[in-house]
């Protein structure tokens, strides 16, 4: 089978900004928390790859530490919506047309009404700031649309015959989902986990930006876009690379989640826009 | 027609009932007596007292929500902890800044991406198409936020054609408002142009495959005609579905552009809420966004019944 281009190439992307926030865990070139306000806004240099921000922390260390919380927060969100969302799926698609299904689906449709953002400024306003309120209301949002694509999957496999000689043998609903259904549709669910995890990036960005994320210290990207925006003009530099970590992040998450799908399944090309 | 539109109306009703259930229960777990956080640590017990009763906080959870849904129906959203005027009026105020810049983003969305689409989709698998394909690829990867800035620095600073931020406000005439809102609104729309320029074209080549478009094109329709007059209203229900879904997203990515440029819309207003612990005011809108995304979406099924008259019988 021949490798999509753009699995290869959005897997490359994404293994860099992977690589730099496993990196973070145990090395950066300056601790992140060190201030040296003697050192701010210094141009790039052999001490400074990238030069340091307007509290003199190293840029370098600054980005692969965003690293870190973008996509911790981004891929737990997307735990918290596979880990709810797929089991309410299943058993909306395995008692299709019966109460538990109308109950699920509404309920889906309810939380779909509020949008992550709004979700976090609930949450904030109970209980302040923090990453994990971005990882919440974030993991929350993608709650109904997990819970979706493992239904209208489910659905579809459900019919088959594998499935009625599973019955005949005996198993339960719960059973057959768990064994039969989950493998067929774990290709789908993957590919909608990718295009999550992007989406996830993207939120996680714009609620530290507006200070609804990760707080100070923890060093994220949304929220150094915050801190340059007014040097932008006289230090683009500043905003101008986290801003660019985003985009190649995600543009990488999406490459690799076209390119999977392709590569999964060249049938599911429609099912998943 | 009629059954289609009142059960969709019925499923509005219990969706707002619902919604506004989930928004009350979150501000009532908040801990802490807003009457007392106003009037300090010395304030008199009777003068709390009054002022619980003022706000409409004492009496029974139910008599409480209520009193809270009862008003807003009316239009009395309550009173404003810290500003002390009432909500609605403040509200009504940034409403005349959010609503304009998400309706102005998703014109410009889709006026940007109908025709991209539909170029892409006409011209697949040839290099006008990839190179489209390519671009929305990367429009979908900015986040609006960072555009917002990058469109100042170049058209506010460097040239400046636009004003960087502030609103002079709609009485300070139309053009000076409209300028205004030309960045924060360009911001907005570009990424959700992308998304919905990739949904037109995979709608439309969906369609172009059907039989009912050769049967019309070997009736002698070229194939723009085939494509206006029997593509494209079916190319329509995913393209409105996520026209509908973009416009919950730009209402939410407009509190986050308003910040770029120092918008005094429904943003701004959350924003002081939640710091100043005004839990009125972030109650009102938070409700008010849901109630505007709820509203939209029985819109967009009403405007499906429109396009497709199978669905009016159908469910």
């Amino acid at each position: 089978m021949r490798w999509p281009i753009q699995l290869l190439l959005g897997s490359a992307l994404f293994a860099v900004f992977l690589i730099a926030a496993l990196l973070s865990l145990i090395w950066t070139p300056y601790p992140v928390t060190e201030l040296a306000i003697a050192d701010k806004l210094s141009p790039p240099s052999a001490d400074h790859w990238l030069g340091t921000d307007h509290l003199g922390r190293d840029m370098v260390s600054m980005l692969m530490a965003g690293a870190r919380t973008s996509i911790a927060v981004a891929l737990l969100a997307v735990g918290i919506g596979i880990a709810l969302g797929v089991p309410l799926g299943l058993a909306a698609a395995a008692r299709r047309g019966t109460l538990l299904d109308e109950v699920i689906m509404r309920g889906n449709d309810l939380v779909f009404a509020f949008p992550s953002l709004v979700i976090a400024i609930l949450i904030t306003a109970v209980f302040g700031p923090s990453a994990v309120n971005a990882i919440l209301a974030i993991g929350i949002f993608n709650v109904p649309v997990f819970a979706r694509v493992a239904r209208g999957a489910a659905l579809t496999v459900w019919p088959r015959e594998f499935i009625l000689a599973a019955r005949v043998a005996g198993k339960g609903a719960a059973l057959i989902s768990a064994e039969h259904i989950l493998p067929n549709i774990a290709n789908l669910l993957v590919v909608q986990g990718t295009i999550q995890f992007s989406m996830g990036i993207l939120a996680e960005a714009g609620l530290s930006y507006v200070g609804l994320g990760a707080q100070p210290p923890t060093p994220s990207w949304g929220r150094m876009l915050a801190d340059a925006q007014t040097f932008f003009y006289a230090y683009p530099r500043l905003a101008l690379l986290p801003g660019l970590c985003i985009v190649m992040t995600v543009l990488g998450l999406n490459l690799m989640g076209d390119g999977l799908r392709d590569f999964l399944d060249p049938r599911l090309r429609r099912a998943v826009r | 027609m009629i059954h289609y539109t009142a059960t969709r109306l019925l499923s509005l009703t219990l969706s707002l009932v619902a919604a506004s259930l989930v928004v009350f229960a979150v501000v009532e777990v908040i801990p802490g007596d807003p009457a007392a956080y106003m009037l300090g640590l010395n304030a008199a017990p009777e003068a709390v007292e009054a002022l619980r009763d003022e706000l409409g906080l004492t009496g029974s959870l139910a008599e409480r929500y209520f009193s809270w849904a009862g008003g807003m129906l009316r239009g009395d959203f309550g009173t404003s902890f810290t500003y002390r005027v009432p909500v609605a009026d403040l509200v009504a105020q940034r409403l005349w800044v959010s609503v304009p810049l998400a309706i102005f983003a998703l014109v410009l969305s889709t006026l940007i991406a109908l025709p991209v689409g539909m170029l892409a989709a006409a011209r697949r698998g040839r290099a006008t198409d990839y190179g489209i394909m390519g671009a929305t690829q990367l429009g979908i990867a900015v986040p609006n936020f960072w555009f917002a800035m990058l469109l100042v620095v170049l058209l506010a600073i460097t040239w400046p054609i636009f004003p960087a931020g502030g609103f002079p406000g709609w009485d300070a005439g139309f053009w000076p408002a409209l300028k205004a809102l030309t960045l924060p609104a360009v911001a907005l729309a570009l990424p959700q142009a992308s998304i919905l320029a990739r949904v037109m074209r995979s709608a439309l080549i969906e369609t172009l495959g059907q039989d009912y478009i050769r049967t019309a094109r070997a009736k002698g329709l070229t194939e723009g005609q085939a494509i206006r007059n029997h593509g494209m209203r079916n190319a329509m229900i995913p393209v409105l579905t996520i026209i509908g879904l973009q416009f919950s997203f730009l209402l939410a990515g407009a509190i986050i552009i308003e910040k770029v440029f120092f918008l005094p819309g429904l943003g701004l207003l959350i924003f002081q809420g939640i710091t100043q612990r005004d839990l009125v005011v972030v109650e009102s809108v938070v409700m008010l966004l849901v109630f505007a995304v709820i509203l939209v979406t029985f819109l967009v099924d009403l405007a499906y019944a429109a396009v497709d008259p199978r669905l009016r019988h159908g469910r």
